[in-house]
């Protein structure tokens, strides 16, 4: 069953033939680019077919046994983050072509590919240091992208987003060294089936290793009081780059997810409970950090950065209660997430090229404000989760599953009225960009000195729009199937902490105990 | 489910689906796009109708699908006497608003946008009235509040109109947001969101400890929704919608879902004290602080919004009474206020398109202008008023009726007091509209010369109005769907009869008194007015803006602080948090008792570990001069690769040795271009704030590090050790895993090292194409630069040493499946051979010596290790599944061939490239930077007497 493998290694052939084969001709590279997307969103509806009849597929690379080679792991899990990540790679990808950021610097198509070659490979693996081996390649491949086309503020931004990650990386190392010496294994199974031997009094260096794992997925998950880099990072990078990153944040909690439910989770007397004592609090401030900054951002792709790091927040609140039902809301609110934060920044890229530069202040109308306009509203109030779109499902999942009377109070709050805030935020920024505007009938030509290109006065064509309905869209169906899609999550979290198929599916029969 | 129930899945659809119809109609004329909106919605109502008659029987249709069964949500309808009525009203009237609307918007607006919006709204408020399942009710709860903005906001350009629209999304989305635990804290108490099942469940939900949680929070939802105080200010700031909205939303419906939401709840909610108290004083406050505002406002709209304000007070006030009879009269005065204050809001919405004026400062002497208009606007005034034989003096009666036999806080007063009070006001003010408007002297100051609109425009308040006489005059007719409406709401089967004249009774007097000093009031209304307007009183719309612009301030300031850029507070942040976390994590549980002992610390040791650390002090003292701090992290490198010999791990130590070697030259290359020292930029307490945090840091490590080595523990890596030769084909356990165990995790990691020469280059190409060329052009780099270049005795020795570091890389790179060495080793001895070449006779030169491209280089190494590892596809194994063999070539020794070389030969090709394209960037920066190219390979060859430098820019 090679197919397990395809999402990593179709993007790694592919990549290094559009970097050194094609890289003189940007068509030759587009049309090769987006059939391998394609390619890859077929493989995964297959994987996800496989995933869905519960059964824990293992991929033994170098065929050698389990804990001791390399195993790929694939679940409904991981099944269907690929699938999330493939998705949204083709809409990025067409929405880059059609706007031809892509050219706008070298390598995009082949760093893109390295790039879902990564993601993917992060949510395939069913080994810790491979897991990191993937961080680092995501992290590069997207710093790659981040300062695709340069720009003085963006290689600024830049810095501090891959100085803030190569700490995170040392830190993963650090972390991985200590759990090494305290279980002797790197195998998430093996693990998950050690760290519950170890007794609640003797578990202080494996302790020490959950927790610093987790400080390393909350740096990608952007998690109070490490997300610092975010808001910067995702303001300036390019608009599609900035969308295919909705994934990247999706990647620290999943690790979260998968890791500390595995190996920490429920059942492991040294570890159980420690993550989640840290990353709920810790979530909780991180949905008021993101809702102040869309209420207080001075300019649009700050505040969609800041909705990203608020909504992350929610997620991870949900993540935190360490629970079945809390986790299929968690899940549910995470594709809708993606899908709503990519479909926001392909909007407003829509907007901003067509403006001068992303300032939330009046300036004339762009051409076909009215469209914009209804982009926008469409984007925000899935972001800001009110109905009819997703988020506001999701919420209602995460808002029933968390029902613990000890952390009720501060869960429902913290969710409301991060929403409120979020929506009065998006509601000021829609109502100066799209309708103030219409009051400046001249342009008012102040122009910002800033990094984007001349503001153009085309209309976007249909194609160009193409990608921010298509995200769009995406949550309407998430919305309208809720039933069928919380059914395959149901299933992917009881199959999630069900430690013992996970460990006998991957070790044998006998590695379980 | 009977047949016909299918029909509320369509009623429910229909204005959605309708919703894209005007703005396409739209391209076929104004009047095809108003009928175009109207079809959808008397499709709706016929459907409506052919349920009726079962619901008027008294039965309840239902019908559901599944939805998101997780959750308990279903796309389940429920229809009974109070939706019904509900949803006549939000139909019948959207149909009169499509009809006015036509008439009434300019050829300015956009019609199908508005019409849209309009249809958009009408089906979330019909989805609420026919929910059967809370949660979806609160979907569509949320859906008003959304369209809603859209139509307050819809003359976009008018600040009014934006700042409304906002304060409108603000406060009934806060509620709603209320409404959302509040309804999550009823489902929970009763297991179910169905209405069924919570309509069944009233004596579990008022004896759970989360009654009170679940009852404010639900109120909270209803009182911003249906204006009641404090929350009762946006409402007229909603006025700068179009009047048609006004109408619709703003008096008929939107605001009634408030009331709509405790009448549904009623039978579970009410009866309790809190419920008295917390509604019925809300009401009653709202009552007769809406009509008191009402009385002193000039905006004919704004008159209108808060009568609306106070006679949604009086309605919360009836169902807070709790009782079977203020029910029935809430009902009744529900269809009342409906017919009159619509036909009121349009009468307005007529004035002002004919007199292009709303205030009535400068309007009066209507009535022979505009007849018809006056004639709608005094019955309908009238109505509120609640005069005799107008149907809002019989629901307004029964209000008076149940105020004056309901108890307060023990006294039997107060709500029989202001309730008068505000049936007072309430005359005054209707008098005044009809008076100040219609009456008085012809003017001829009228910004616009007024006269009655055509036919359709007033078609729709004449009908209404012409309700408001049939009802008023013969309320028996009403009586079927009031009572139908009343059971609904109250759960139980009551025969209400509603007449005119109850007889000699304390609500007869309440009234009369009421309709004298109404008459009364407005006689010294001027007066009034004017101390009404010198006397001060906070004005909810500033306190609003403040409240919105102060939080927003907030934000941005605890934004801008907290996200300032400052990468080191990052850093700093970000290390604090990993070592307290892990310090608690640490101090949390014990640790199992040591299992080794510590070593004796023999000289050679305990020099290198003080080098160390005197380099690395050094490093931290000297950082400023990067040079000098360049080279003693070369020292730090080597003294950690002396360690690795040591401890013998020859592999590590290679590793160690060319990485760095690499790593220090392209660093001192770079530097080339950089500033020479680090500016002094951090004060003393910084200083110190950061030492103290790396040194914490670096204790924590030390501590974690010193407590695991202290401690044996069984490791996959025995089993490395152990199939190393067996499975895996080498000696050298070490290459065996970056090649074959974790050959993967290899392969990962060259393709981070090939990005990485990507992304130099395309860094690079970003910078020559940017501004920063510019700067490079023009730094001078002549007074620091050696005159010869290129040395004779370098020249030579690098190409002596060339082929002899050829030979040792292929050396190093085929030993390495069984000695110390492999792919990666090698790729970076070669590196530093050729390196050697281009630093000793220059880039350009050696560059024109060699033909291969360094990005084809890293691309064929990249796809070589892959392709090796697809290969073992071809013999059903699983990705990089290694084989060997060994092969005996005559006068060669037997040697083995192992899969697992050419994944090295890729490992090896991905490296060399990788380095060799960072080598070529830098150096294209450096021709930017005016180097220079030379033709020969040093600059003084005594080969060739006489020839100096001889070079080209």
């Amino acid at each position: 069953m090679h197919w397990i493998i395809l999402p990593v290694i179709l993007p790694a052939m592919l990549a290094p033939i559009l970097g050194f084969v094609m890289r003189h001709d940007i068509s030759l590279a587009r049309v090769a680019s987006i059939a391998g997307t394609a390619t890859l969103v077929a493989i995964a509806v297959g994987l996800t077919m496989l995933a869905s009849d519960g059964e824990t597929h293992v991929y033994r690379l170098g065929d050698w046994p389990a804990p001791f080679g390399i195993v790929l792991v694939l679940d409904r899990l991981s099944a269907m983050m690929v699938m999330l990540t493939s998705l949204l790679a083709l809409v990025v990808l067409i929405h880059a072509v059609v706007t031809g950021w892509d050219a706008r610097g070298r390598h995009f198509h082949a760093l893109f590919q390295f790039q879902l070659m990564g993601i993917c490979g992060a949510f395939l693996t069913g080994d810790v240091f491979n897991l990191f081996v993937f961080f680092e390649v995501l992290l590069i491949a997207s710093y790659g992208l981040m300062i695709h086309a340069g720009g003085r503020e963006r290689m600024q931004a830049g810095l501090q987003y891959v100085v803030m990650n190569l700490a995170g990386s040392t830190l993963f190392l650090f972390a991985l060294g200590t759990l090494y010496a305290s279980t002797g294994t790197l195998n998430i199974a093996d693990l998950a089936a050690k760290v519950p031997t170890i007794p609640a009094d003797e578990a202080a260096l494996v302790r020490v290793a959950a927790i610093l794992l987790m400080v390393v997925f909350a740096v990608k998950a952007a998690l109070f009081p490490v997300q610092f880099w975010l808001p910067a990072t995702y303001a300036n990078a390019p608009a599609p780059v900035a969308a295919l990153f909705a994934i990247m944040t999706k990647v620290g909690a999943y690790a979260i997810i998968r890791v500390h439910t595995l190996a920490f989770g429920p059942g492991t007397p040294g570890t159980d409970g420690l993550a989640a004592s840290w990353l709920f609090p810790a979530a909780i401030v991180t949905i008021a950090v993101g809702a102040f900054g869309v209420l207080g951002a001075k300019r649009l792709m700050p505040l969609i950065a800041f909705s990203i790091v608020g909504s992350m927040g929610t997620l991870l609140v949900a993540v935190a209660a360490f629970s079945p039902t809390a986790m299929t809301a968690a899940l549910y609110y995470m594709l809708h997430s993606t899908f709503a934060a990519a479909g926001l920044f392909l909007m407003a890229d829509l907007v901003v090229s067509r403006r001068n530069g992303d300032l939330l202040r009046t300036q004339a109308p762009t051409i076909q404000n009215g469209l914009f306009a209804a982009l926008f509203f469409g984007a925000a109030i899935a972001m800001a989760g009110m109905p009819p779109l997703s988020g506001f499902l999701g919420k209602l999942l995460i808002l029933d599953s968390l029902r613990d009377p000890g952390t009720i109070a501060w869960a429902w709050t913290a969710i409301l009225a991060g929403s409120l805030l979020t929506i009065v935020g998006f509601a000021r920024a829609g109502s100066t960009l799209f309708w103030k505007s219409t009051s400046v009938p001249v342009a008012s030509a102040e122009s910002e000195v800033t990094d984007m290109p001349e503001p153009a006065s085309q209309p976007a064509t249909a194609m160009e729009i193409a990608p921010t309905m298509a995200a769009i869209a995406l949550l309407i169906g998430l919305s309208v199937f809720a039933g069928p899609v919380s059914n395959y999550l149901e299933g992917t979290s009881a199959q999630l902490f069900d430690r013992a198929g996970y460990i006998s599916a991957v070790l044998g029969p006998e590695g379980e105990g | 489910m009977s047949e016909s129930s299918h029909f509320l899945f369509l009623i429910a659809l229909l204005p959605f689906i309708g919703a894209l119809l005007p703005g396409l109609m739209i391209r076929a004329g104004r009047t095809a796009c108003a009928v175009f909106t109207a079809v959808p919605t008397a499709l709706a109502l016929i459907l409506l109708m052919m349920l009726a008659p079962a619901v008027m029987r008294g039965e309840v249709v239902q019908a559901e699908i599944e939805w998101l069964p997780q959750l308990g949500l279903s796309a389940s309808f429920f229809l009974d006497g109070l939706g019904l009525l509900f949803a006549t009203m939000i139909l019948g009237v959207g149909l009169l608003i499509t009809l006015y609307a036509r008439f009434y918007l300019s050829g300015d607006d956009p019609m199908g946008q508005f019409y849209t919006y309009l249809l958009l709204f009408q089906g979330a408020m019909l989805g609420i009235v026919i929910s059967g399942n809370i949660l979806l009710l609160l979907i569509f709860w949320e859906l008003t509040s959304l369209s809603s903005f859209l139509l307050i906001g819809y003359w976009k350009h008018l600040p009014e109109g934006r700042q409304g629209a906002r304060m409108a999304l603000a406060v009934t989305g806060a509620g709603g947001l209320a409404m959302i635990g509040g309804m999550l804290i009823l489902g929970d108490i009763v297991g179910s969101y169905e209405l069924v099942d919570i309509l069944a469940a009233g004596d579990a939900i008022r004896a759970s400890e989360w009654y009170l949680p679940a009852l404010i929070l639900i109120l909270l939802g209803a009182f911003t929704k249906s204006a009641q105080f404090p929350f009762h200010f946006w409402l007229p700031h909603a006025m700068a919608a179009p009047t048609p909205v006004s109408a619709y939303l703003h008096s008929a419906t939107m605001v009634k879902a408030g009331i709509f939401l405790m009448a549904r709840m009623w039978p579970v909610l009410s009866g309790t004290d809190a419920w008295f108290y917390i509604v019925a004083t809300t009401g009653l406050v709202t009552m007769v602080l809406g009509a008191v505002i009402a009385l002193f406002k000039d905006d004919l709209k704004a008159l209108l919004a808060f009568s609306t304000v106070s006679h949604l007070g009086l309605l919360t006030m009836l169902l807070g009474f709790g009782t079977q009879a203020a029910a029935v009269a809430a009902v009744f005065h529900i269809i009342n206020h409906l017919t009159f204050k619509a036909a009121l809001f349009m009468t307005a919405g007529i004035v002002d398109h004919e007199t292009h004026t709303r205030d009535i400062k400068r309007l009066g002497g209507l009535r022979h202008l505009m007849p018809i208009t006056f004639v709608i606007g005094t019955v309908t005034a009238l109505s509120m008023a609640g005069i005799p034989f107008f149907n809002g003096f019989l629901s307004k009666e029964m209000m008076l009726e149940e105020a004056s036999h309901t108890k307060w806080l023990g006294s039997y007063y107060v709500i029989p007091v202001f309730a008068t009070l505000g049936a007072l006001l309430s005359v005054a003010y209707s008098y005044r509209f009809i008076v100040h408007v219609f009456l008085g002297p012809e003017r001829d100051d009228y910004p616009h010369k007024p006269h009655d609109p055509p036919f359709g425009m007033w078609a729709a308040p004449a009908l209404l109005a012409v309700l408001v006489l049939v009802i008023g005059i013969m309320p028996v007719l009403a009586e079927a769907v009031v009572t139908v409406a009343a059971n609904a709401v109250t759960g139980a089967d009551l025969h209400p009869h509603l007449k005119i004249w109850h007889g000699v009774t304390p609500a007869l007097y309440m009234s009369v008194f009421a309709i004298i000093g109404g008459g009364v009031l407005l006689a010294v209304h001027a007066p009034l007015q004017r101390f009404w307007n010198a006397a001060p009183r906070p004005e909810a719309k500033e306190i609003f803006e403040w409240l919105v612009d102060s939080v927003a301030g907030l934000s941005r300031r605890i934004t801008d602080i907290s996200h300032n850029g400052a990468i080191s507070r990052y850093l700093a942040i970000f290390v604090v948090t990993s070592v307290a976390v892990g310090a608690a994590a640490f101090f949390g549980s014990g640790l199992a008792a040591p299992t080794r002992g510590l070593l004796s610390v023999p000289p050679v040791i305990a020099v290198g570990w003080f080098m160390l650390i005197v380099a690395t002090v050094s490093v931290v003292m000297m950082h400023h001069s990067r040079f000098r701090a360049l080279v003693l992290i070369g020292v730090i490198g080597l003294t950690i690769s002396a360690g690795f010999v040591y401890l013998s791990a020859p592999d590590l130590a290679l590793t160690q040795i060319s990485v760095e070697t690499v790593t220090i030259m392209l660093l001192l290359l770079a530097l080339h271009f950089l500033p020479k020292s680090t500016p002094k930029e951090s004060p003393l307490g910084l200083k110190i704030r950061d030492g103290v945090i790396a040194v914490l840091a670096g204790a924590g490590v030390a501590g974690l590090a010193y407590a695991f080595m202290l401690r044996d523990i069984g490791t996959i890596s025995d089993f490395h050790i152990a199939n190393s030769y067996e499975g895996g084909g080498g000696t050298n356990v070490v290459n065996v895993i970056l090649v074959d165990f974790r050959g993967y995790d290899t392969y990962g990691e060259i393709i981070v090292l090939g990005i990485a020469g990507l992304i130099i280059y395309a860094v690079m190409h970003a910078l020559l194409d940017g501004p920063a060329s510019r700067r490079l052009r023009n730094v001078d780099y002549s007074q620091d630069r050696s005159r010869d270049r290129h040395p004779l005795m370098m020249v030579v020795v690098t190409r002596v040493l060339m082929p002899l570091a050829a030979m040792v890389g292929l050396y190093i790179f085929l030993r390495g499946h069984n000695e110390p060495g492999g792919g990666f080793v090698a790729g970076l001895v070669i590196a530093i051979a050729l390196l050697m070449q281009y630093m000793a006779s220059g880039f350009a030169w050696t560059q024109a010596r060699q033909r291969i491209q360094y990005h084809a280089m890293i691309g064929t190494g990249v796809v070589i290790a892959g392709l090796t590892g697809i290969g073992s596809w071809l013999f059903g194994s699983p990705f990089l599944t290694s084989s060997y063999t060994y092969i005996h070539l005559p006068p060669i020794e037997e040697f083995e061939v192992a899969t697992a070389m050419l994944f090295d030969l890729g490992v090896f090709l991905t490296v060399l490239g990788a380095v060799m394209l960072m080598l070529y960037s830098l150096s294209r920066i450096a021709r930017y930077a005016g180097e220079t190219v030379n033709l020969e390979p040093m600059d003084y060859d005594p080969a060739k007497t006489g020839s100096g430098d001889r070079e080209e820019a």
